[in-house]
């Protein structure tokens, strides 16, 4: 029997916590395929952030640390510093990376860290169940903001992408989007590409998923896909925002 | 005659200690500027790149400490260093580093508060050093120096003790010992240090490792916490250390810490001039405080007198240790002034 389809080493059996529909289970994968076919998975080094993806370390079968609500860029800073040549990659949401860890983040990409981020957007706290985040769309309702997120009350939505591109220390930036298989194939590109950024010391990379989240949405899964493709990319639009090596992957 | 000379070395606090953990194998130094510790950070910026090390200048204090906590994951020897506004900061990660059950050396050059308070010494940190500081059910290790010599020695212990229990440890000087120069004699480099095998490393040839201190599971968060207790019940039964003057003959004991017991040793050499017969007791560890010692002490005098440059906050501690049979004074400054040993005969003769 030839088998065509199976679990990513970087996989661990357990069944995750996530809710039906979500994200985080695609990009788990996604991101065990890539160290799979980099080779990587025995000296790769994650740290998990508050959030849904806490118990990442749960499902990841390579070494992972927790961290502190938006500490992962710090904490993977001390991590690479220590260990240049393991493959460091924080896994950070919205919250975590936009709200309460903007320092870190900032900073970091400033410091030009030798690391990956994998940051979801999805729009919304997910693990507290559904209260108002850095990302949030105007007019989205949340928990905190039932009649809908208005500029007055409540600010404007971050675009971190577009934050960080004017950051001289950072290499690579893109936005994809995980709600068609094209989307998903993309996103396994771009995150391949920050892996190889750093196998290759190009220094730091990161890449900003949109992904869903139905169960505070309220959506169905399938309606939270659309809704991605056509709310969500509207404030987030899908693009390659910096890629400091680009003219040299070409030649 | 064949004199054995001691090499010794022009230092001051922050220079001593950053010695002192170099010489303990410390290859990771994250730090934010403030006074009264700037010294900290520069002196780490020329000389953990010297020893193979990484030194980095965070963005905040609450950085920092992460990334000593990052460091320390990886099984590296670690360390920050602040003064009381910064350390607030870093009780976060202080709390995680005790959950995670993670080593990591946190010095606080302690100056006046609350709020921004001042630049001056002070001991005002005291609660919050051995009361946890952080968030959760936990301790941290608690050194408090009294010299330029006794920063660097407890420096370099401090990384045996957090590697030993897997804990924080925190060493808690004042401006004075951080300004201060004193010749300081040097000790051997360590050369082997402990193999960890809960660092994280890479997953080559073994089952991935992770860190953690969130248990959801009903029940394994308290079997943590025993064992964390557990472990605090070890380290106070082993570790704690103090000193003692003058404590020979005595009817009055005084009980002060760091750079304040040294300006009490003084008094109490000039009191004993003067035939009066007082003794000085001085913890070395803050947690694990010296209970069952100091009460042995003050079975044998009549009053006890405590001098902290704070409001009296050792003083709980000195109170329990006294078991209420004892009469106790305090003496205390707590906004950056300095007793002069004189102040305090006099407060010694009033008693």
């Amino acid at each position: 029997m030839k088998i065509l389809f199976k679990k990513p080493k970087s996989l661990k059996e357990n069944v995750t916590i996530y809710c039906p529909g979500c994200g985080h289970g695609i990009i788990h994968r996604i991101i065990a395929e890539v160290i799979d076919e980099l080779g990587i998975r025995e000296r790769t080094i994650a740290t998990a952030p508050v959030g849904c993806a806490v118990l990442s370390y749960d499902y990841f079968n390579f070494d992972v640390t927790e961290t502190a609500h938006g500490r992962g860029p710090a904490v993977a800073t001390g991590i690479k510093r220590m260990l240049p040549d393991k493959i460091v990659f924080t896994y950070q949401g919205d919250g975590d990376l936009a709200a309460i860890g903007t320092a870190e983040i900032i900073h970091a990409a400033a410091r030009g860290e030798n690391i990956t981020v994998i940051f979801v957007n999805n729009a919304v706290y997910g693990m507290t169940k559904g209260q108002m985040a850095p990302t949030t769309l105007l007019g989205q309702k949340t928990t905190t903001t039932c009649e809908g997120r208005t500029p007055q009350l409540h600010g404007y939505p971050i675009r971190v992408c577009e934050l960080l591109s004017s950051i001289e220390g950072v290499s690579y930036l893109e936005r994809v989007a995980i709600d068609s298989v094209p989307g998903i194939q993309k996103t396994k590109r771009a995150i391949k590409q920050s892996f190889i950024y750093q196998i290759e010391k190009k220094g730091f990379s990161l890449i900003e998923i949109l992904s869903p989240c139905p169960s505070n949405w309220k959506m169905k899964p399938s309606d939270s896909m659309k809704w991605i493709r056509e709310e969500m990319v509207k404030t987030f639009p899908l693009d390659v925002y910096k890629d400091k090596f680009k003219e040299q992957k070409k030649q | 005659m064949d004199k054995k000379r001691i090499k010794k070395v022009l230092l001051n606090g922050c220079e001593a200690s950053a010695e002192g953990a170099i010489a303990a194998g410390c290859r990771f130094y994250a730090g934010y500027p403030i006074t009264p510790q700037n010294r900290f950070p520069e002196y780490m910026s020329i000389r953990m790149p010297q020893v193979g090390g990484v030194f980095i200048q965070a963005e905040s204090e609450v950085s920092a400490i992460n990334m000593v906590f990052g460091a320390s994951a990886c099984g590296i020897r670690a360390m920050t260093s602040s003064s009381s506004p910064g350390i607030s900061l870093k009780q976060e990660g202080i709390s995680y580093l005790a959950g995670c059950e993670l080593p990591g050396v946190i010095v606080n050059m302690n100056r006046g508060g609350p709020g921004l308070g001042d630049v001056t010494p002070s001991q005002s940190d005291y609660f919050q050093a051995t009361r946890g500081g952080g968030h959760g059910d936990y301790r941290t290790i608690v050194l408090a120096p009294w010299s330029v010599q006794e920063m660097y020695d407890l420096t370099y212990l401090s990384f045996d003790l957090s590697d030993k229990y897997r804990n924080p440890v925190l060493i808690l000087a004042d401006g004075i010992i951080g300004l201060t120069y004193e010749p300081v004699k040097l000790k051997k480099r360590k050369k082997k240090l402990p193999t960890k095998k809960w660092a994280l490393t890479g997953c080559r040839g073994r089952k991935p490792n992770s860190i953690k201190s969130l248990f959801l599971t009903p029940g394994v968060l308290e079997t943590h916490n025993w064992k964390l207790a557990r472990k605090y019940e070890r380290i106070e039964k082993g570790e704690t250390r103090y000193e003692t003057y003058f404590c020979d003959n005595m009817n009055f004991l005084v009980v002060s810490f760091g750079t304040c017991a040294r300006i009490v040793k003084e008094a109490v050499e000039l009191a004993r001039k003067e035939k009066i017969k007082v003794g000085l007791f001085r913890p070395i560890t803050l947690w694990p405080f010296p209970y069952e010692e100091l009460s042995r002490y003050i079975e044998k005098v009549e009053k006890v007198f405590v001098v902290e440059l704070n409001l009296g906050q050792m003083l709980d501690d000195v109170k329990i240790a006294t078991k209420g049979k004892k009469r106790i004074f305090f003496y205390g400054r707590p906004g950056g002034g300095i007793p002069t040993p004189l102040e305090i005969l006099k407060e010694i003769k009033k008693r």
